[in-house]
């Protein structure tokens, strides 16, 4: 594997784990918008537990996978910071609100008005947040931006805002809710609220599946060099169709209240999903401009990222290891958390 | 204004927002541990009930510069893309050693802060320690970047771009162990002065509260360790400037003309167009002792250098004043609370020098974003010193009027915001307000 094909896939990989973890928090804030029926409270308390000591640390493969690409990639990292300059703007602005809201939520409880408040800003960010966020990426997988040299021609508005870009909006909200919905399955600590978000989770697994039909028909226009990889590539094609058995999974999983193993299985899913997306994309990172050959770091600073990369994996797997051991979910009927 | 000046501003405005947030995050895990050790070896609920809420305040300030660093991180592509398509690569390795160290300052910080009751206390508190060791290392590779922006080394000019790239080259650029201890040891000092002013302020209140003499026993010791090391550190740094980037001490100083045996110029507003500083206080030979250790030495200045190439000497004069003025203040007031500590064998709890703390808890603030200023302003017209302007690597992109007034709202209500969470946190503590209940 030549060293730009390992430094794409490691932005792949921090992409993946940026939907796995963070894109779970987004999901949390939507189902803490929607939470109704007699256990609202203890829907929304649930939410804040399992976000609590975790939501910045699955923030930060967002930042590793943009720093990765700004350095790996340079030219495509400023063509997509041109392109998307809108989008991306706003997709800040509900990254700063949805953050920013849960944490003055979180320490400043007085059950009063200000709270409430910060719980509907956090949720409503939550919600805008992985829209923009697909669109993005929805923009990106058409082909739409166009360069000429190192200026950027196909306007501020046009590649995100058509119906392919949208419908991924749509579909990265409604996984994104679906993978919350399953995680918090595993972690409520009563059989009813387990049961309150079983009924989530397959619900917002059905619609996912209208959404993923909406964006694979419109894909054949809104992104025909996907179509084409679907259509010609053995691999894509293979990945899809994982795709297609881990949601299958996922569902029966749920249906049988096998709730660890669904976790598992969706996880699966939405992973191999921002995968396909990017094997459809290879070797393209800005179609049909940009490659990872043609926009990549020179070698030695390929290598250099590379060896940071090790070093990051060598400090934060450890870390990572030892804090999810702290927060394993305990059974139902635990004693609750101190901090509860 | 143009674009470019809008771009400026939303990139100053996120920076020095960010800046207040990023040294709390950097300074209130050392003062929480240390107040976590006081609470173990004296087993005084106090100190318990200090750490715990310096905790919720390392949250809350650290989760809104997480958001902010979040946003610059993404604005130096939205507003700089020629900068970043060209030396993102260059620079990458520190920024990438910053994610490193951001994210074990953040796991760390989420078994600090909700493992209390699910780890053992010594793990507990080396998770503590290792939010700050974090937390100084991520400050220690972004000021890197900076150093390398202010003096680029690790690559070869060509009008194409950046060849023959030495990343190790570029993230050590000349002067990077100045400027990165003179940063960090502001972070320290300036949340130790606001935390000390902040505890003032309500002891003088409620002369009796022990909480807060506490507390302030906590805040004073490195706001006064911090207030006299940085005046030392801080004149590393300038005589650094003085040989590597004489332009921007030419304007730190109002030096017009080359000049032996130059005078330090205290205060004063610079004319650019009479080459003079009015209302300076001159102290002879003063500028050539402090940055060369010679009452002789040759100062260049601004006159030797071409007309374009000319920071905003006004404003970057005025900042370092600033800096300057209020770092000396607290110097003086730190050797001032020293003397009283040894001779009283207590620090200052009421009077006259506890009203000097009150006033002096935003200085470390001040100093912060002046300094910051003396550095940005001071490297203008360039991105890159010497390689690539400002203005060339601004983004194509129409109308940055709206994401700067967008920005500058949504940074004034969380600042609003955030003051206002805060007090209410500090609000518990009042003596009668006890609030038992902890995070």
């Amino acid at each position: 594997m030549s060293t730009e094909a390992l430094l794409g896939f490691a932005v792949a990989g921090t992409f993946v784990l940026y939907a796995l973890f963070g894109g779970a928090d987004f999901g949390g804030g939507v189902w803490d918008l929607l939470a109704f029926g007699p256990r609202k409270a203890e829907q929304r308390a649930l939410i804040a537990q399992a976000m609590g000591p975790i939501w910045e640390v699955n923030h930060v493969w967002l930042i590793v996978g943009l720093v990765l690409l700004f350095s790996g990639f340079p030219r495509a990292f400023a063509a997509l910071s041109v392109a998307l300059h809108v989008p991306l703007t706003l997709l800040l602005l509900g990254i700063v609100f949805r953050g920013t809201a849960f944490t003055f939520r979180t320490y400043d409880t007085r059950g009063d008005l200000v709270e409430r408040r910060w719980g509907v800003v956090f949720s409503v960010a939550s919600l805008v947040a992985p829209l923009l966020l697909g669109m993005c990426v929805g923009a990106v997988a058409s082909g739409d931006i166009r360069m000429e040299g190192h200026v950027v021609v196909s306007g501020f508005f046009a590649p995100w805002t058509r119906p392919f870009p949208i419908a991924v909006g749509l579909l990265a909200l409604g996984l994104f809710a679906f993978l919350a919905a399953v995680y918090l399955t595993h972690e409520a600590g009563s059989p009813e609220l387990r049961e309150d978000f079983r009924r989530r989770a397959l619900v917002t697994g059905a619609g996912v599946f209208v959404l993923a039909a909406t964006v694979l028909v419109l894909t054949r226009d809104g992104a025909p060099r996907v179509w084409a990889g679907l259509l010609h590539s053995p691999f894509a094609l293979a990945l899809h169709a994982a795709t297609a058995v881990a949601a299958v999974t996922a569902f029966a999983l749920l249906g049988l209240r096998h709730f660890r193993a669904a976790r598992v299985a969706a996880a699966f899913q939405v992973g191999l999903i921002v995968l396909g997306w990017a094997a459809s994309q290879h070797p393209y990172l800005v179609e049909p401009d940009l490659t990872l050959q043609n926009s990549a770091a020179a070698p030695e600073v390929q290598r250099l990222l590379i060896v940071a990369l090790c070093v990051g994996v060598a400090v934060v797997v450890p870390s990572l290891v030892f804090f999810f051991r702290v927060f394993r979910p305990r059974p139902p009927g635990a004693t609750p958390p101190a901090h509860a | 204004m143009t674009d470019l000046l809008f771009a400026r501003a939303q990139m100053g405005l996120s920076l020095a927002f960010h800046i207040v947030f990023a040294a709390a995050g950097v300074a209130l895990p050392v003062l929480m541990v240390l107040s976590d050790l006081k609470a173990r070896r004296t087993q005084d609920a106090d100190y318990r009930l200090l750490s715990q809420k310096l905790a919720k305040g390392t949250a809350i300030l650290f989760a809104v510069g997480a958001v902010s660093g979040t946003a610059l991180s993404f604005e130096l592509g939205l507003l700089w893309p020629e900068f970043m398509g060209r030396y993102g690569a260059v620079i990458g390795l520190p920024f990438s050693l910053e994610g490193v160290a951001f994210f074990t300052e953040a796991i760390f910080l989420g078994i600090y802060l909700y493992g209390r009751e699910r780890v053992s206390p010594g793990l507990h508190l080396f998770s503590g320690i290792m939010v700050a060791v974090s937390g100084a290392s991520s400050a220690f590779f972004v000021t890197l970047v900076n150093v390398f922006m202010n003096d680029p080394t690790g690559f070869t000019h060509t009008a194409a771009g950046p060849v023959d790239i030495q990343p190790v080259v570029a993230m050590f650029s000349p002067g990077w162990q100045y400027e990165t201890v003179h940063v960090i040891v502001s972070c320290y000092q300036a949340s130790a002065f606001a935390m000390a002013g902040l505890h003032a302020f309500i002891l003088l209140r409620h002369p009796g509260a022990a909480f807060h003499r506490k507390a302030l026993s906590v805040a004073l010791p490195l706001a006064c360790v911090t207030a006299l090391l940085q005046p030392l550190v801080g004149d590393l740094s300038a005589k650094h400037v003085a040989r590597a980037q004489p332009v921007k001490l030419a304007a730190m100083e109002g030096q017009f003309e080359t000049e032996v045996g130059a005078p330090l110029r205290l205060g004063g507003l610079p004319d650019v167009k009479s080459g003079t500083v009015r209302g300076a206080v001159d102290i002879p030979k003063g500028l050539s002792v402090l940055a060369f250790g010679d009452p002789n030495a040759e100062v260049r200045g601004l006159n030797e250098f071409p007309r374009d190439e000319w920071p905003p000497v006004a404003k970057v004069h005025v900042a370092f004043q600033v800096m300057v003025g209020t770092g000396s203040v607290m110097a003086l007031l730190a050797l001032v609370t020293l003397v009283h500590r040894w001779r009283k064998k207590a620090w200052p709890h009421a009077g006259a020098l506890l009203r000097a703390w009150l006033w002096a808890g935003p200085l470390g603030l001040v100093a912060l974003e002046a300094g910051w200023l003396v550095t940005e302003w001071g490297r203008q017209p360039w991105i890159l010193r010497g390689v690539m302007r400002t203005s060339d690597a601004v983004t194509p992109v129409p109308h940055l009027s709206a994401p700067f007034f967008t920005f500058t709202l949504v940074y004034l209500f969380l600042g609003v915001t955030v003051l206002f969470v805060l007090s209410r946190q500090v609000a518990g503590t009042l003596p009668g307000q006890r609030d038992a209940h902890v995070h």
